[in-house]
């Protein structure tokens, strides 16, 4: 036997419809309960509000909120409103989709540290109505809301986020 | 703590490729075939089966394990199935280790499969649902993303330049060369790498591993098999792992701390002090250009941030002091994900044994490390492997 065996199918031979093979679509469809803490940060978005969850345990103010805390493993302890603003942790400019087709404006994507919230706590997002060249990490942004009307209860309730005025800043 | 000593035996692979003709449990059974055949034991002298494969959503068959079991030897047999994402490739060899050391076992196989090219149109949409479905999914991610998004972070932390991470596809891809299993072996510049298509930036098209099909296998004993059937035992000197929060964009991802802990683990086990200096070589998991430097770092062989500076300085080379990645890599030989973590552990096999062919590392290295990644960016696993018995 071969020692690395195996047999790379020949893309000519696969147009000519020579070798056989089935395939399947699966119809599959879930339904995902939010659960109490992000059933609240829902609520909160449609309100157009960004909230999060305390620990007295390690101090952390935490968002995405949770119910229980995963280091100190005990309940969390309060709700704490948090500001629609925050610094852009990281980002990219992504020219693919989920289905690899190809854009010719990029996305993008990024993780925004939350004013207000404990160091380091971001969530994913994306950033718009910057030229994705003046894009850079530690940039002020502020999240733009859909109007009330759209709000639906969910991440995308809030548009994207978009560079801070800085005249807000000094506040 | 009592526990036997244990030995990789055998170890054997398939090609990898874009698409095989072959099915996962025929992939599987010409990689176990091939271990069997080098470890020169028949499957009745196997006691007991583990395989690592990862999501069931890319061959689209549900409770994948037992749809592979057949060909992975397990007819009639003890047989676990671990997973851990991309991680599962070295953690399965931790797993089987359990099965010898604790007395259970004096043999197993370990193998690892994944037939990627069943997923249509991409197995990129099988990737998905690891977002979470509430607060992510609904802003439609890709996988890219999170790579990108880490890569980012990484350059900007320590102040690393693009070009410095393109050398890793510059040195795995040409290390590929010389691995008869390879699947994108290639001679090519920093500029090349450059010059190739933007995916998500900083990601460059080349420094992206390809979607593969494949598999891998070892075969593993106890001290006395392993004497008795070969002179050259690769002693398993340590294993490691560790999954960190689930919370990804709460934690700083410059540095991955779970892979720390996984290697420290391992070391300890190994009774290694200083990993720079009893370490000769290594196969850290690199599905990103970027992540190969990223992983050296937790894995204790070059300090935060400087690891890009050694690979300049050709440290990580064939040649250089701490060769890195002699196989090619999942950028050169493919990533077809759990057999691609079991492709390093075959690599450190073949590499300590002196057996690589062209690949060969020269100075009869001593030791190596394997390590792998996944899930959600959370998990590291780490094996040590070496020719001298441990203690």
């Amino acid at each position: 036997m071969n020692k690395y065996a195996g047999t790379p199918l020949d893309q000519r031979k696969l147009k000519r419809d020579k070798i056989f093979m089935t395939s399947y679509v699966p119809k599959l469809r879930y339904r995902w309960d939010t659960g109490e803490a992000i059933g609240r940060y829902l609520q909160e978005l449609r309100q157009g509000r960004l909230i999060a969850r305390r620990c007295d345990g390690c101090r952390r103010i935490m968002i995405p909120p949770r119910m229980f805390c995963e280091r100190c493993f005990r309940p969390t302890d309060d709700w704490v409103y948090l500001n629609d603003t925050g610094r852009i942790l990281t980002f990219s400019l992504c020219y693919v989709t989920w289905d690899v087709r190809r854009l010719k404006q990029p996305q993008i994507p990024a993780v925004i540290e939350i004013d207000g919230a404990s160091p380091g706590m971001g969530i994913l997002h994306l950033v718009k109505k910057v030229p994705p060249k003046q894009v850079r990490v530690g940039m002020a942004v502020r999240a733009v809301w859909r109007k009330p009307s759209q709000r639906r209860g969910s991440v995308t309730d809030i548009s994207h986020w978009e560079p801070d005025n800085p005249t807000k800043e000094t506040g | 703590m009592s526990r036997r000593r244990v030995a990789v035996i055998g170890a054997g692979m398939t090609k990898f490729m874009h698409r095989a003709l072959e099915t996962p449990k025929e992939l599987a059974w010409l990689a176990v075939q091939s271990a069997l055949g080098s470890s020169q034991l028949k499957l009745k002298q196997i006691d007991c089966v583990v395989l690592g494969t990862a999501p069931d959503a890319f061959d689209g068959v549900h409770m994948k394990s037992e749809y592979l079991s057949d060909g992975c030897g397990g007819w009639r047999k003890p047989f676990l199935r671990c997973y851990v994402g991309g991680g599962t490739g070295v953690y399965a060899v931790a797993q089987a280790w359990f099965q010898v050391a604790s007395g259970m076992f004096d043999t197993a196989i370990v193998v690892c499969e994944e037939k990627m090219s069943t997923c249509q149109p991409h197995p990129q949409a099988a990737f998905l649902t690891i977002f979470d479905p509430i607060t992510e999914q609904p802003l439609k991610p890709n996988l890219l993303w999170i790579f990108a998004l880490e890569q980012t972070r990484y350059m900007e932390t320590y102040g690393i330049s693009v070009e410095e991470i393109a050398r890793v596809s510059v040195k795995n891809k040409r290390n590929a060369l010389n691995h008869p299993a390879a699947q994108l072996g290639a001679e090519l510049t920093v500029e090349d790498v450059l010059a190739s298509e933007i995916m998500a930036w900083p990601v460059h098209r080349l420094m992206v591993s390809p979607t593969s099909d494949g598999a891998a296998a070892v075969v593993i004993a106890a001290e006395e098999v392993a004497r008795r059937v070969t002179d050259k035992p690769i002693w398993i000197q340590g294993v490691g792992w560790c999954l960190d929060t689930a919370y990804w964009t709460n934690r700083d991802l410059a540095y991955p701390e779970y892979v720390e802990k996984a290697a420290w683990m391992a070391y300890r086990m190994a009774g290694i002090k200083e990993p720079r200096k009893e370490i000769n070589i290594a196969e850290p998991y690199d599905p990103f250009a970027y992540k190969e430097l990223h992983h050296l770092e937790g894995l204790q062989l070059a300090p935060k941030g400087q690891a890009p500076k050694l690979l300049a300085d050709g440290v990580f080379d064939r040649e250089g002091d701490l060769p890195v990645t002699p196989s090619g890599g999942l950028l050169g030989v493919g990533n077809p994900i759990a057999a691609a973590g079991m492709m390093k552990i075959c690599e450190l096999f073949w590499q300590l044994r002196g057996e690589a062919g062209k690949r060969q590392v020269p100075g009869k290295p001593e030791r190596g490390v394997a390590q792998a990644w996944g899930d959600l960016m959370q998990v590291g696993t780490v094996v040590v492997m070496g020719t001298k018995r441990p203690e």
